[in-house]
């Protein structure tokens, strides 16, 4: 399977080794992974804004970033919901276009998601000696029904002890822009996911957007918490020697 | 009611500064949605149940001319009347017509979001007739001049002390011996209060949960009894309600019904459920001798074949409400207006108008809990964006904030360029934070960083280090 590597404008920017982690777990299942060149962001800060011209202008050069592969892979679950669930809709009104946002949208896929019911992987090769708890993104969870997936791999993971996160499917209060938009509420709502996080005792909170996990890192490191947050990646692909921790010192 | 939606920055920073509140809303965050997955999980066929309520609601909405006329032709067979009101002027001097025609001194009321939405309560006080709010959280929001919070539990905002406080403060005849520690006892109080009000009573007004055109009939459900004693004892009942409340037979009042109780409180069936068809017929023992129905459009009809059609699917359980982690961040005051939570961000612009209630649908972090929980399946995020992008033609989004996405669009557009600049970026910050790990403050990032640190970037763009080793 030839499979290309949506790597996404957070990860791109801010932590790479998910991008690595991705492309070495997709190999590990077989994959051969390309990383088209001519990629930049899926354009969901312009959706999300009402801005559907500019939305639709990146989406177009998407389409052609990524003609051709079998499957088109992104380590988050919100940029690729963007593709598989809101590109249809966003040309749902343009005959011409709308053939190519379907036919991208059903061969997009999330990572953990695409490698456990793509790939049927049932294991990974890893060791990672800590209890850990897991957020549940929600375009991932909702859009593109990523709940199992991730828990699934992360249970052959060796010395990992996952201790369920009350709430976990309760919003972390990044949202894209209306963390900066609302940054009073997004606070407030960051701030019960990181007393949530602590009291489960955990040593780790793991999840497969780095959106999410960026607001986590910030308010747990703002609220002198020591709790290591990392991308789901990182640890199925057994890379976590490799990096310090989001927001952690080198 | 007098819309303060505008200010929705400001009202939602008074919510989260509001200890009694937030102690509220901490207890309601984990009652609503734990007792509706109950109901849930006890019903195995609730996800095609909510197939059918959708299906029932949308075949309504694309006839919803025939079924209205269908209704109001069975009101009259029934020996009532239908009110058309295209706007909340309408229905409230349709409603003061009828209450003067009988020389109506006090009113009973049942909740009704549509009488908050056209403000008449305010409106009959002005007009020498005195409203008496019967649902128990209505009548402890409208002792204090409050207006509601929630559409299904008006004062959830207050803890049951301020409650106490209240009664104290307002009901003088109540001896300050008498405890009031436990709801029971407040439950209690305000019974006895009310009692006397129910027979005394010239008019009664409700709203309606469903209106069903094959029989003409209004049905409410209640949990209190207040809605039977407030629609039965008066000589005249007024149903204040809305267009899209219609549907076409009992059969499918049913299929709703189900959804609706299960949806808004965990309960399988409300503990009332009241139907009223016409006024007291020959033989009847009791019953008004008058049957109003106020139909009140503001705006509605407008919405039909626009994108915001299916948010006239909804049946006002409450659900979205209750799994909106910003509503329960900031309470229902926030919102400005009669409808808060996510059918509010939806529903309120419009019928205010966008401009007005511009944050609504702004303020979501389109985690889409709402749309998974709605009993009629509801796109609410979907149209919290047709919303925006509304307001994005409009240009009412701030300057500096479509500035800002207009350049970032521009580069994203360019990847020879945005990848040159992703990496300048991540080298840049990454050498600044590389001690830390994270930032502080970051210029230009306040609204980040005034709240969390920032982590670091690692040093490099993902783009740059792939190319430098697959050369």
């Amino acid at each position: 399977m030839r499979v290309a590597l949506f790597v996404t404008c957070l990860v791109d920017l801010f932590r790479p080794t998910i991008g690595f982690a991705a492309g070495k777990l997709l190999e590990q299942a077989g994959c051969m992974v390309e990383v088209p060149r001519a990629q930049t962001c899926c354009g969901q800060p312009a959706y999300n804004s009402g801005d559907r011209a500019d939305a639709k202008a990146i989406a177009l050069q998407v389409f052609d970033a990524f003609a051709g592969y079998d499957h088109v892979i992104a380590p988050s679950g919100s940029c690729a919901g963007m593709i598989r669930v809101h590109y249809p809709e966003l040309f749902a009104d343009d005959p011409v276009n709308l053939p190519r946002a379907q036919e991208l949208a059903a061969r997009t896929w999330e990572l953990v998601s695409f490698l456990v019911d793509i790939c049927r992987a049932e294991t990974v090769t890893a060791n990672y000696d800590r209890e850990v708890t897991y957020h549940d993104a929600c375009s991932g969870l909702r859009e593109l029904g990523v709940k199992l997936q991730p828990r699934r791999l992360l249970a052959s993971v060796t010395g990992l002890r996952l201790k369920e996160l009350p709430g976990a499917e309760v919003c972390c209060g990044f949202g894209g822009t209306f963390c900066v938009k609302y940054p009073e509420i997004s606070d407030k709502m960051v701030t019960d996911k990181a007393t949530d996080i602590a009291a489960t005792g955990a040593e780790t909170i793991l999840a497969g957007d780095l959106g999410c996990l960026l607001n986590i890192s910030g308010k747990l490191a703002r609220q002198g918490r020591r709790i290591e947050v990392r991308h789901v990646a990182e640890v199925l692909a057994g890379m976590t020697e490799q990096v310090p921790p989001i927001g952690a010192p080198r | 009611m007098l819309a303060t939606s505008r200010n929705f920055e400001a009202n939602a920073r008074a919510g989260l500064a509001n200890d009694n509140l937030q102690r509220a809303l901490g207890l309601a965050r984990t009652g609503f949605p734990v007792r509706r997955r109950l109901a849930v999980e006890r019903l195995p066929e609730f996800e095609e149940l909510r197939e059918a309520g959708r299906a029932i609601k949308d075949h309504t909405l694309a006839h919803l001319d025939f079924y209205l006329e269908l209704y109001e032709s069975n009101v009259a067979a029934a020996g009532g009347k239908v009110h058309w009101a295209r706007t909340p002027e309408e229905a409230r001097a349709a409603v003061l017509q009828i209450c003067r025609s009988v020389g109506a001194k006090t009113v009973t009321k049942g909740k009704s979001m549509v009488a908050e939405e056209v403000g008449l309560n305010e409106f009959l006080e002005a007009s020498g007739i005195t409203p008496v709010e019967t649902d128990l959280g209505e009548y402890i929001i409208q002792l204090r001049h409050e207006p509601p919070s929630h559409i299904i539990a008006p004062a959830i905002h207050l803890m049951k002390e301020q409650v106490a406080e209240t009664f104290r403060a307002e009901h003088r005849a109540l001896d300050p011996a008498r405890s009031l520690a436990e709801p029971r006892q407040m439950c209690d109080e305000a019974r006895a209060t009310l009692r006397p009000r129910f027979l005394a009573a010239d008019a009664g007004i409700t709203g309606a949960n469903f209106l069903v055109a094959e029989t003409g009939s209004s049905i409410i459900v209640t949990n209190e009894g207040n809605g039977d004693l407030t629609q039965t004892l008066p000589k005249v009942h007024i149903v204040v309600t809305s267009i899209e409340k219609v549907v076409p037979s009992f059969e499918d009042a049913a299929t709703l019904l189900r959804l609706l109780a299960r949806s808004a409180t965990g309960q399988e069936f409300s503990s009332y459920t009241t139907i009223s068809t016409g006024p007291r017929r020959p033989g009847d023992l009791d019953g008004p001798e008058q049957y109003h129905v106020i139909l009140l459009d503001n705006g509605r009809s407008r919405l039909l074949g626009t994108e915001f059609q299916d948010m006239l699917r909804c049946i006002r359980c409450a659900a979205c409400l209750n799994h909106c982690p910003v509503y329960a961040a900031v309470g229902g005051h926030a919102y400005g207006w009669v409808y808060p939570g996510p059918m509010g961000a939806v529903l309120t612009p419009s019928l205010i108008g966008v401009e007005e209630a511009r944050h609504l649908p702004n303020a979501s972090t389109f985690c889409g809990r709402c749309e998974s929980v709605c009993p009629v399946k509801i796109p609410l995020p979907k149209m919290m964006r047709h919303w925006r992008e509304r307001e994005f033609v409009k240009k009412l989004n701030p300057p500096v904030y479509r500035s800002v996405l207009s350049l970032w669009a521009w580069v994203t557009r360019r990847p020879t360029l945005y990848h040159a600049l992703a990496e300048l970026a991540a080298r840049a910050l990454g050498w600044v934070g590389r001690y830390r790990g994270r930032f502080r403050s970051l210029p230009l990032a306040n609204g980040w960083t005034a709240v969390r640190d920032m982590p670091a970037p690692e040093g490099r763009s993902f783009h740059s280090l792939w190319a430098e080793r697959h050369r």
